[in-house]
């Protein structure tokens, strides 16, 4: 009897090519594609032969509402629907984190210009003003001084969705140049990259670049309170380093890994076929 | 080998292609979607939208 994996995704980027190659690697393992674009759920009626899915989506609303329609109709997920739900939105993340008290910077959340503005000014400047689900560094704006604030938030509330006139405001955090994200699978962080950048946006998406960063012990135990701080899984946690030790920066639920691989020597599309098998034959819950 | 559909350039692929796969055209640099495998068929890929990411 062969493993069923029910693979969700939408563009198929590099890695859900070497998740697919891994998969294929594997003796007694099928995997069925499953395009969000195409599928149709009917609910309370679907019946699907998966033993897991594994979602790798590129829209976060398709991710969340997918996962839930997956284990509604009995399939577990890797991640849950309760991870995306948490790491897909910004203040969920902060709520969840500080729930378990794993350390992140100064967060305040407001929902009028002028509440925003007061907060602002309360936290001090330089602050980053981040819209609560997004993703690769965009639309994030570093806030200087009053005078941007204001900009920055009319512009939001005229030209943006409402979802722009929720604030979530961070305090800035001078990274001198790098940070770190670590990969953590269940409960092992298996590898983490310093990214560099010149401005102050270190997305590998924007152009930052990765080096190997050593897995020291703070790291490692960091990084797994993260994940389980927002469900487990397989996340990809950012993370500052200050003064003040390592700060968790956002907690990333479908992670991108194409970068990591040759820095850090590590296989991370092996660990994460790995895990999803377990999830499958029930060895661990995902 | 496909024919990019933003230069009418040539595009050449591997036989591990699959659908649904995001490429680039070596000669426009545009970001094509793999269509079809059987046959080759390539599309402009879509543009990103605000909820995309990690």
């Amino acid at each position: 009897m062969s493993i069923q994996i029910g693979f969700l995704h939408s563009l198929i980027r590099p890695e859900e090519k070497m998740l697919l190659k891994e998969f294929q690697s594997r003796d007694g393992v099928e995997v069925a594609m499953i395009d969000d674009r195409k599928v149709v759920y009917n609910l309370g009626k679907d019946s699907f032969p998966f033993d897991v899915v594994l979602e790798r989506c590129i829209n976060h609303s398709r991710a969340l509402h997918a996962l839930r329609l997956f284990e509604c109709a009995g399939i577990r997920c890797v991640n849950s629907a309760k991870v995306a739900s948490i790491c897909g939105d910004k203040i969920m993340t902060s709520i969840a984190l500080q729930e378990h008290k794993v350390p992140q910077p100064e967060v305040r959340i407001a929902f009028t210009e002028e509440s925003t503005l007061q907060a602002i000014e309360g936290m001090g400047y330089p602050v980053v003003l981040k819209p609560a689900v997004g993703s690769w560094g965009r639309l994030l704006s570093k806030v200087n001084d009053r005078d941007a604030a204001e900009t920055v938030l009319e512009h939001k509330v005229t030209l943006g969705s409402y979802h722009h006139s929720i604030f979530y405001i961070q305090k800035y955090i001078d990274k001198k140049g790098r940070d770190i994200r670590s990969f953590v699978v269940g409960e092992e962080c298996v590898a983490a990259i310093y990214r560099y950048s010149e401005h102050w946006i270190t997305n590998t998406a924007r152009g930052g670049t990765a080096e190997n960063c050593p897995l020291a012990d703070e790291l490692k135990e960091l990084s797994v309170r993260a994940a389980r701080a927002v469900g487990g899984g397989i996340v990809a946690v950012d993370i500052f380093e200050t003064n003040d030790g390592l700060l968790v920066n956002e907690v990333n639920y479908t992670m991108e890994f194409r970068n990591s691989i040759g820095p850090t020597g590590v296989n991370i599309p092996q660990r994460i076929v790995d895990y999803v098998l377990r999830v499958a034959k029930g060895q661990i819950r995902g | 080998m496909a024919e990019c559909p933003i230069c009418g350039g040539t595009v050449n692929l591997g036989e591990d292609t699959v659908e649904g796969e995001l490429i680039a055209c070596a000669d426009c640099g545009a970001e094509l979607e793999v269509t079809g495998v059987n046959p080759l068929t390539l599309a402009e890929a879509p543009k990103e939208e605000e909820d995309w990411g990690e």
